[in-house]
This record gives C-alpha cells, structure tokens and sequence, in this order.
C-alpha cells in the first residue's frame, strides 16, 4: 500500500475539521483551493477559508486553510491542523509539524519521501500527483494546473465531498465551455479513481451533508464594500495599489462596468483614476466632493499616514469624503500581507491640530456593504471624512454572510447643500454658519448661482462666511462647532450591539470588527467552563450612549483587539473618560487572526488570577 | 443650470460684454500681495480674459495651493468658487472637481515652490492625465512668503537677495509639460500683458491639459542684479516667439500685423487662435521641435515666450474614462442605484 504509513488510529470526525493547504504561489493552486471550500458549502456545512499568502508574486510559500464547522464557528480555530495537503517542499517541516496528534498528512509521493520525514502519531497518505498527471497530459501547464484538480479527485473520496457539488460548480465556473467541463471532471475522477483503488477510503475525517448554510453568500468584504459603494452612489474613485486594499478599487471598476454603463450611450456613470500615489486619491476624492460627486478611495495603514495633511484640510474646511481603510500589520511596511487592527488611532485622530474623525467599522460582508453604502451618506450628512474600517481577515478572504439587501425606496441623504432655488429665494448663507443647532453648516457647489452662494475654500482659519480670520475668536468658534458636529455624528453612526448572557454577569468583553467570529466562539469555550460574559460590539466612532452604559453595567471589562497597544481601549478611555483600571486589554497581534482559543485561555486566565 | 446674468448697477461708462457684465465683476478681494508684485498683473490679465471671453464668472472654478500665487485666487473672480488647497496638491484637487462636473471651466494656479517642488509629482500626472484645464504657474524662482530661498525653477549660478548663489540645476516646467503631453503649452512674462491676456484666453478655449508657465519677478526678494528672474533681466531675455490674438467665433476682429507672419489655428471649439509669428521657422503644432527650440534658445541664454505648442484636436480625461455627457454630480438615483433585482442576482450568484 504505497506510502499509507497506518501507524496511528486517526481523528474521528464529521463536518468539523480543519484541512490546510500547503501551496506555492503562483502554481495555479487558488482555483482548485476555493473549489474545495465551495463544495462543501454546497453540501450545507459551514466552511471558512483563509488565504496566508506573502508578498510575493511567485515561487514563495502560500497556504489555504479551511475550518470545517457544521455549528457554524467562523473564526480561526487555533491550534494545529487536522488534515495537511502538503504540496510545498519548501515548507514541509513546518507544515508537518503543524499537524495535530492522530491527524492526517496528504502528499504527492511520486518521489516518497525518507521515513525520518515523518512524524510518528500521524496517519500519512501518499498519492502520485505528479505521476497521473505527467502520465495524463503532455503539456506542462496542463500537468501543472490538472495536478491540482487530481489532488482534488483525490482528497474528495478520501473525506468523502459529493461530487455532485463539485462538478456543479465545475459546470457554472466554465459555463458554455463544455470541452473545459470535461477535461476538468476527467481529472477529478483519476484522482479519485486512484485513491480508491490503491486506499482505505474514507479516512477519518469525514462530510455529511447538512444544513447550516441556509440563504448565506460567500464573497469577501473588499468585494461587498465596492457593491456598497456602487449602491451608496459613488461616482469618483481615486486609488493607489496597495495590499491589502487594492482588490476593493478592483471590485468597484468591475461592478460599475456590470452596473454602471449607460445602456443607451455606452457611457460610463463613473470615474476611476488610478493615481500616482495615496495624497493624489484623496487629493482627487475631496475635489469631487467639494464638487458634488461622491468619491472615495480605498488605502491600508501606509496610504492613511500619507493622507493625513489632506484628510485635515477635508476636516477643517468641511468636505465629505469616504475613506476606506484596510488594515494590515505595521508599522512602516510592516507586513503587508498580515491581518491586524492597528488604524484605529490614526484614523480617530487623523492629521495634525485637534480632529476628531467617524469610522464605521464592519465585522462581516454584509455589513461592509451596509456601511460602504451608509459612509456617503453620512459623509454628505456630515460634511467630513468617513473611515471604513476593515481588515485584511475581512477584506480578503470569502466567508459565509447573510445575503446583500437593499431598498428600492432608498433615497441618497445629500446633506444640506443650498439649491439655486434656495440662493434666488434670498435664504441667507453663511458657509460656516450654524444654522440648525447640530454643528453642521450649509454648503453650496461649484456653478450654482451667477451672484450668489460662491465662498472659498480654505485650509486656513476662516469667520462663519468663508472670510480669512486670524481672530482667536473666529478659529474658536469654528473648532467649537466641529466638535457639535462630532456629537451630532454620534447618533448617526451605526450603534454598538449588546448580546447579553443567559445568566446575569458582571463580566463583559467589548469587540469590533473581524475579531467577531471568535468572540462568539470563545464565549461558548468559556460557558463552558462556567465564565458567563456579556458581549458589546462596536461599529463605530464617535461611540454612543450605549457603551458608556455597557461599561458602567459591569466590573470586570475585557477590550479585545488585534494590536498590540490596546487603541479601541485607549479611545474609549480618552473620549469617554473611564478609569484605565476598569478596561483589560486582551490584545493578539501577530498577524495571524484572533482566535476562540487564544481569547478564551487570556480572559479564563485573567479571571482566574483575580480570584487567586 | 446657467444662470443668464442679472443686469446690477453699473457706472453708465463701464463697458460690458456680452452678457451683460463689466470687468468688475470679474475681480475679487483686494489683494493683500507686495505693491509691484507680477502676480497681480496676472490676476488683472485673468480677469481681462475671461471678461473679454464672454465666460459667466460663476461658471469657473478657480483652485491654487499654497504660496504667494495660490493666494490670488482670492483676489480675482469673487462670483466663482475658489478652493485654496494644500501645498503642491492642487492638481489633484482639480482633477477631482473636473471628473464630478466636466461642465466648468477650471482654472489652476500655482507658483514654482507649489508645482516644481512640493508638487512636482502632482503638475507631471494632472499634464500626463490630459485634465481639461488652465494651470497657471507664476514663476518667480523664490519662496516669498517665507522670505526668499530659491526655489527648483531658480537658475544655477542666479543669486539671492543675500547674496547665495543657487548651485542647483533649474528646473523648466515648460519643457515637462511638452514632455508629459500637455496638449496647449506656453511660457509669458507677467509684465507683457499683450502677449498673456491672448494666451490665457486660448487657454481658457482649449478642451484639454493647457499649460502657462509665466515667469513674475518677485519685487520683494527676486527683482535684484544676478536675479535671472527680474523684470530687468526676463526684459533683456525674453525671446517671443509669437504674439496671438484670439477670435472667439467674432470674424470682425481685424488683427494688426506685417503679412506673411500669420498662422492661423483653428481650437476644437470653432474659436481660433491667429498667431503673429516672430520667428517664422517656429512651428507650434510640432510637439518635438517645440522641445528642440526652447533647449537651443535657453542654452543662448534667452527665455522663450509665446504659444509654443498647441494641439488642434486635444482629447481630455473624460474622453479617455468615456465618462457620461451629463457631470456625475448630476446623476440621482435612478443612474447610480442598479437597484433589488440587480442586487438578487448578485446574490444567487454567491451561493
């Protein structure tokens, strides 16, 4: 029996496992690996993929890994790997030692490797990839792409997915191009076939078909933030490459030349200027909003440093603007292709002098959508920029999330803009100028009026009409008023969401963005220990009354975030004027997504150490 | 949304055009810059342009970025909206405002510290993006409101008020923006009212990335012997290529000039632009020789003035992006939202 080192039982388990790919980049491998997450949504079970890329465009070490959890956990489990699809030499030690104990190592053995390659309490199982194929196809990027598809025949007997879901998605992938369909399921079959003549099938770790998918989608928050954006109304986007960002400007320029051409004239009802760096997009997006249009530019931590003058002046003379920020591990460079949530300080508090910013933080695709849609709204409202923040856990990676709705009543807020109407009417405008109570001032736009409503715009200080000041009374009142328009933000931002125990607690965690699908984990870990906890998720800044409540309510309050200094806590310290003492900060930040575990062992320690 | 203008009550001897305004209501605020200064020659050439051009005040968006000529947005066009950027980044601002509403006209001004430093980059690709606009830099080769360094189009061996001599190569904004496809590039002298007020004015006509370079003395900290920015100086030096006189669709102008120096270009919009050549080999249509020309006369020491290249046909950023006739600050929803059942499809094709 080949290279089926039978030594140990091997795991036991249906619909929840976690299976890892080790690949190269750029070997073609990401078609087959997102066929393999698919088809298990297809079969009704929860399946969460995560992409651990480097930066690189090819030749260095890629890996895919998928938790399998039929009750629906999303977050990285934590811990060692169930099964390992060991394709990449390069990282095979590392890779085999991130098994767990009895789990299952699946390699190409046309060239065994040496026993002492091995570990002892793993089941290993060995399938000439290479060999079929090379046998198989003549041409080398056939052998290369098809060996891909094999080792997915091969994998789907030995933990049984139904092939019916994968020559399904075969079928839609390639739709119309049947030669293409046939190839591909020619190759899914010899893998198969193989396997099952030459092994034990399946091995322990198996599928069954289930139902904890319902109506969900799967797609990838840069993706669900630039539909967003095209349903928000965003007409000018502003861009600069950069990981893990460039994918939502990417999404947005494929959505608009689906949804956006004008059918009659084959004009664009967009614009896309990719620029020469991060100060020209917002340079561009905060001259097309100054102008009317609803602009936005997508960025990571990098791009946001570079912006800061800008985002100032967009602050100070009050024009709308829509930034979306897709953090990723800093500082400097730091790693571009690492998932962290370090931007929250220097998106609050952007730019020099005193600013205050709003951000909207989404924890799934489907809100990434809401807020994308949401941000230019509030952006017209506010007259000020408006953070996005997601992460690369979010932004890159498909997951399962509740389907995309929306409204046919809809209508755009375009904030107080003064109409010609307005201006002929003799309603008085003063661009600075309270009007309302709530901070926020009346605009007008370029064109409108021949005599009047026209005003400069300025980053310097100015009087309530627009008029240069130096008057420390002028500059003070302006300031003043900005802050007014901070606290009329706070009702207009999305709420925090309070999900309470079953059993009265006088512990909480407070959360945000992709740290969600631990948490909710984590809390089950610790029920289970008895650690009942009330959970408080943030989806935005300024923060409402709803989270000083949350923090007078209980004792002991846990922050969890992935960066290292704790800036969600740090903020609601600042702003909301708690005692430092009162927050814990539970911080995981090296890169790779929070887990259930990892929060679960920090908070049941910490408790445990105050009851010592 | 043009508004036709309001007749306001005028001095009965005050001229108007067209539409019924006098240049009075193409000025701004008092200007607040050094009695003398060439920048305010050029404020008072704008607004001799765009009143003679017939153009509704408000319908010209006027953006600058930081400096003593970013300033002057302020004190020209008080009926058009004005946005005083950061430093060096006007071209971006301007892009923006241009891809919400192509139905303004946008006028850019800028100095040399705000478009051949801090902006370099920003002057390169707003050029190279062929953004349908007039960006004016009014060069003094000095930093004036920070009292007087030199500035990346000082000349190597100028020297300062000081008495510092600039080791640094210049650098000719001219000559980058024939270079990075500008499609309307000029160079002109504060102090020569005959030869700017024309050029803006085709400018102001031309349907793309229009380039002026004009050179103002600054009298505070750049109008001193070994100043290669004077008036004295650019006086001596000035090589004029051409003078031009624009016709905006009024055949009746009748243009003073010695026969055989005359070329006439047509502009895009039907206005044309007639051209008293005073060197008759020059040919401003020829993007190469342009460059050629202006290396030649500026190794001789001379500064090339007049139009030196223009592009009869030019295509803007609006054609290349094929953006919608109507701005995109105009469309509403029904243009913008695909809607719910777009939205479903989406969906299904998720699962």
């Amino acid at each position: 029996m080949l290279q089926q080192l039978d030594r140990v039982e091997g795991l036991q388990r249906i619909n929840d496992f976690v299976v890892k790919f080790a690949n190269v980049n750029g070997s073609g491998s990401a078609s087959a690996n997102a066929l393999f997450a698919k088809s298990i949504l297809r079969m009704g079970i929860t399946a969460t993929p995560r992409n651990i890329f480097p930066s690189n465009i090819q030749g260095l070490p890629t890996w895919y890994e998928v938790r399998i959890s039929d009750a629906g956990h999303m977050a990285a489990r934590g811990g060692g790997v169930d099964l390992m699809v060991a394709m990449n030499p390069q990282t095979w030690d590392q890779d085999v030692r991130s098994i767990e104990p009895d789990g299952y190592l699946f390699y190409d053995n046309t060239k065994p490797m040496p026993l002492e390659k091995f570990r002892t309490d793993i089941v290993v199982i060995g399938v000439p990839l290479t060999e079929i194929t090379n046998t198989a196809y003549k041409d080398s990027r056939q052998r290369q792409l098809f060996k891909n598809i094999v080792g997915l025949g091969a994998l789907a007997a030995l933990i049984e997915i139904d092939p019916a879901a994968i020559e399904q998605l075969l079928a839609e992938q390639f739709k119309g191009r049947d030669k293409l369909i046939a190839a591909n399921v020619q190759a899914l079959h010899m893998g198969r076939d193989w396997v099952r003549q030459h092994l034990d099938c399946p091995i322990g770790l198996t599928l069954r078909h289930a139902d904890s998918v319902g109506d969900r989608i799967f797609i990838d928050g840069n993706s669900a933030a630039a539909l967003g954006a095209v349903y928000g109304g965003a007409t000018v986007c502003a861009w600069y490459p950069i990981t893990p960002s460039s994918s939502l400007a990417e999404g947005f320029i494929r959505y608009c030349n689906r949804m956006r051409v004008d059918k009659a004239t084959g004009k664009n009802n967009f614009a896309v200027v990719q620029a020469e760096d991060e100060m020209a997009s917002i340079g561009i997006v905060i001259g097309a909003a100054w102008n009317g249009a609803r602009a936005f530019t997508a960025t990571s931590g990098p791009g946001i440093s570079l912006m800061q003058e800008f985002i100032g002046l967009a602050y100070f003379a009050e024009i709308p603007a829509v930034i979306f920020d897709v953090q990723r591990a800093g500082p400097s460079t730091g790693m571009p292709t690492r998932t962290q949530q370090s931007d929250i300080t220097s998106c609050a508090y952007a730019s020099h002098g005193d600013t205050k910013h709003v951000l909207l933080i989404p924890d799934d695709p489907f809100e990434c959508f809401e807020f994308s849609a949401l941000a230019f709204d509030l952006a017209d409202r506010l007259q000020t920029p408006i953070f996005v923040m997601l992460d690369l856990e979010i932004g890159m990676n498909d997951r399962l999330s509740k389907p995309f709705i929306w409204s046919d009543s809809r209508r755009f807020d375009r904030g107080k803009v003064m109409t010609t109407q307005d201006l002929e009417d003799g309603k008085p405008f003063g661009r600075y100028m309270d009007v309302d109570g709530d901070g926020i001032a009346y605009r007008t736009l370029p064109g409108t009026h021949p005599t009047k409503g026209a005003f400069f715009t300025r980053g310097t200080s100015k009087d309530r009409m627009a008029r240069y000041s130096e008057e420390g009374a002028d500059y003070k009142e302006n300031m003043e008023r900005l802050l007014k328009k901070h606290d009329t933000a706070r009702l207009l931002v999305p709420p925090a969401i309070e999900r309470e125990s079953k059993f009265p607690t006088k512990i909480g965690a407070i959360y945000y963005g992709s740290t969600s699908p631990a948490i909710a984990e984590a809390n089950l870990l610790l029920e289970a220990q008895g650690i009942h906890m009330d959970l408080l998720r943030i989806r935005g800044f300024p923060f409402g009354d709803e989270v000083s409540r949350f923090i007078e309510a209980h004792d002991s309050l846990f922050v969890v975030e992935q960066n290292r200094d704790g800036q969600l806590r740090s903020l609601l310290i600042n702003e909301m004027e708690i005692d430092p003492k009162k927050l814990v900060k539970i911080v995981h930040y090296d890169g790779t997504p929070v887990s259930a575990r990892f929060i679960a062992s920090a908070i049941a320690a910490w408790l445990a150490k105050g009851a010592s | 949304m043009t508004f036709m203008s309001k007749p306001k009550l005028h001095h009965p001897e005050l001229q108007k055009n067209s539409l019924g305004y006098t240049r009075r209501d193409y000025e701004g605020a008092i200007s607040t810059l050094c009695a003398g200064c060439g920048h305010d020659s050029i404020s008072a050439a704008i607004v001799r342009a765009c009143f003679e051009l017939d153009l509704p005040p408000h319908r010209i968006a006027k953006l600058s970025g930081i400096g003593c000529s970013s300033k002057t947005p302020n004190y020209f066009l008080g009926a058009s909206h004005g946005f005083n950027s950061v430093h060096g980044r006007m071209p971006s601002v301007l892009t923006g405002a241009n891809l919400a509403n192509r139905d303004l006209i946008y006028l850019g001004v800028s100095g040399d510290g705000d478009s051949a430093s801090i902006g370099l980059g920003q002057f390169a690709h707003a050029m190279r993006r062929g953004v349908n606009m007039v960006y004016i830099v009014e060069n003094n080769g000095v930093y004036g409101l920070t009292k007087g360094q030199f500035s990346a189009t000082s000349d190597k061996g100028a020297k300062s008020k000081r008495g510092i001599v600039n080791s640094d190569e210049a650098i000719n904004l001219v000559g980058m923006a024939l270079q990075l496809g500008a499609t309307f590039v000029a160079r002109s002298f504060s102090g020569d009212k005959g030869q700017l007020v024309p050029l803006i004015e085709a400018a102001l006509k031309h349907r793309g990335a229009a380039f002026i370079d004009c050179i103002s003395p600054c009298v505070a900290f750049n109008n001193h012997d070994g100043s290669t920015k004077s008036f004295d100086y650019v006086r001596e030096h000035n090589a004029a290529v051409n003078y031009l006189d624009v016709i905006d669709t009024k055949p009746e102008i009748t243009v003073d000039y010695a026969p055989g120096m005359v070329e006439t270009i047509t502009q895009h919009d039907g206005s044309m632009i007639q051209l008293r050549k005073l060197d008759l080999e020059y040919d401003v249509n020829d993007r190469v020789s342009a460059m050629t020309y202006m290396q030649e006369r500026h190794a001789a020491g001379e500064i090339v003035t007049g139009l030196l290249y223009a592009d009869p046909n030019p295509r803007d950023l609006h054609s290349h992006l094929k953006t919608s006739d109507l701005p995109l600050n105009a469309l509403q929803e029904d243009a913008l939202i695909p809607g719910t059942a777009a939205l479903t499809a989406v969906n299904a094709g998720l699962r």
